[in-house]
């Protein structure tokens, strides 16, 4: 394996790198960077990821310049609750695809305090097998307490250990709210880990990640309880593929494979997106403490993986990935000079006040904020 | 354009090398590291040079660590800073050692690189502030 995982990504990069140049500035040092990374230099990569998480000053520029270089990898994301084994099985994919060729890039996502923002980043411990391999490339994040801004800093990431050339980029992460699903939405492939006898786990499961799971997998299927919780989930899988399915992905959230209103358009798009058959999740078992089951399961990651091309679905999902992406990036700017705007009217408190006062309105301020923005999006229509 | 807020956390990487089991000192300086507000990552025990080498690049940190009782700094510690080297990742990174070296020993790394020896005893806070201090610069 290690082909590119969506066809017709490699060939606009040519186009892609070109249009760059001349869209987003790229001072002369990020430049060397990103040659350093699309060479080889972990250094580089490094260099590059920690340039992503703090936002610093030309990153913009170069993930631009990265992105023609992307869509090779294939993009897993693990979730589960934590102590399900989530790095443990982590280590033993990584070197279970280093076992047959494919170097790996792995993102392991940690929640930061929210007092002091500090993180203990502790997923690295479990990466046992691969120590001394620098062709498994480890990176530990901490949420940094973003809003929104993980699931951007994490896809970045991932866009830098894919145009590295890494063949495989697993996300890991804690599954514990909107977050977190954001986060390994930005995966081609979505696994979630369950450890038997959460029954009131799945309980949880049901609401938000259950919905997002390609498939599904019982860790540390050794222990009592394994059976029932492999059966509740099948019961569960199956539930989900019943008549409306559809409806229980779509009032979730924008990025759902199966939105029934998106979906008129890609389908016409796409086509084959509609006949094909739908993916359903497989429910498997592994014990990753001895590496049981990972075999299955990578063969369930690359059945998947086949399933998105051959549908053509990893064009549908893509795309809303991207479109998503521009949004917030779109989002994210207008709410920037919105603010600096705010600041040159005496900042946000004087205006609370004002509407406190009843001089104003929350309405009319944000009128008249707005209005010189809107003015030159008007103006530059003509 | 910087449409974002900058948002820069110091890294740290506490690495335990060599045959020395003892992590309660690097347990407990990670803790006092996560609540000074840096992203610590911890190595876990038994590493070799290779690994925490490794771990310090991929991680891009500011700062490394190694906590070091079992009286082998003179061997590993080289060996750590030979390996960042070969990667370019020496000049711009904080060396500190911790634990049991003895003064000549502490003249020697320092020597080769290491910012600062921490012995037993030291305050947390002097460490803390130590990297504050000494972290550093990065575009």
């Amino acid at each position: 394996m290690g082909g590119p995982a969506d066809d017709d990504e490699g060939t606009r990069a040519t186009a892609a790198e070109t249009s760059v140049a001349t869209a987003t500035g790229l001072s002369e040092r990020d430049a060397t960077l990103v040659e350093e990374l699309l060479a080889g230099s972990h250094r580089a990569l490094a260099r590059v990821i920690t340039r992503i998480e703090n936002r610093s000053p030309g990153y913009r520029g170069i993930v631009a310049a990265l992105h023609g270089h992307t869509g090779g990898a294939n993009v897993i994301g693990i979730t589960g609750s934590p102590g399900a084994g989530k790095s443990t099985l982590v280590d033993k994919l990584a070197a279970a695809y280093r076992d047959r060729g494919d170097t790996v890039g792995v993102v392991a996502v940690d929640p930061s305090s929210p007092y002091t923002g500090g993180a203990v980043l502790g997923d690295r411990i479990r990466m046992g097998s691969n120590v001394g391999d620098m062709d498994v490339f480890f990176r530990s994040m901490s949420a940094r307490g973003q809003l929104g801004g993980l699931s951007m800093a994490t896809a970045d990431a991932v866009k830098a250990l894919d145009a590295f050339g890494k063949d495989v980029v697993i996300i890991e992460t804690v599954g514990a709210g909107q977050n977190e699903v954001d986060v390994v939405r930005t995966a081609d492939t979505v696994a979630v880990l369950v450890q038997p006898g959460s029954g009131d786990d799945i309980q949880t499961l049901k609401a938000g990640i259950l919905e997002i799971g390609d498939v599904f997998v019982v860790n540390k299927a050794d222990m009592d309880g394994a059976e029932r919780t492999l059966a509740e989930l099948e019961e569960m899988v199956h539930r989900r593929e019943s008549p409306t399915k559809g409806l229980d992905t779509g009032h979730h959230g924008f990025e759902a494979p199966d939105h029934p209103d998106g979906g008129a358009d890609e389908a016409s798009a796409d086509g084959e997106a509609d006949d094909a058959p739908a993916w359903t999740p497989e429910v498997l078992r592994t014990v990753a403490n001895t590496g049981d089951g990972v075999g299955a399961l990578i063969e369930t990651f690359d059945a998947h993986a086949r399933y998105l091309r051959e549908s053509g679905e990893i064009r549908a999902t893509k795309r809303q990935r991207y479109a998503e992406e521009i949004r917030t990036l779109v989002r994210s700017d207008v709410g920037a000079l919105a603010t600096d705007e705010i600041e040159r009217r005496g900042g946000i408190d004087d205006l609370a006040d004002a509407v406190r006062r009843r001089e104003t309105d929350p309405y009319s301020v944000a009128a008249e904020i707005v209005a010189p923005i809107a003015d030159c999006v008007e103006s530059s229509d003509r | 354009m910087s449409a974002e807020q900058e948002k820069r956390a110091i890294r740290c990487l506490v690495a335990k090398v060599g045959l020395d089991g003892h992590d309660r000192g690097a347990h407990v300086i990670a803790r006092a590291f996560r609540d000074a507000g840096f992203e610590v990552v911890y190595s876990g025990l038994h590493r070799a040079p290779d690994d925490i080498v490794q771990a310090a690049v991929q991680e891009d940190v500011d700062v490394l660590g190694i906590s070091i009782l079992s009286g082998a700094h003179n061997t590993l510690v080289p060996k750590v800073i030979e390996g960042l080297k070969s990667y370019d990742a020496f000049e711009d990174t904080l060396i500190l050692v911790g634990g049991i070296i003895p003064d000549d020993d502490e003249a020697e790394l320092k020597k080769l690189g290491v910012a600062e020896v921490f012995g037993p005893g030291t305050p947390m806070e002097e460490t803390v502030e130590f990297i504050r201090k000494n972290v550093p610069e990065r575009a």
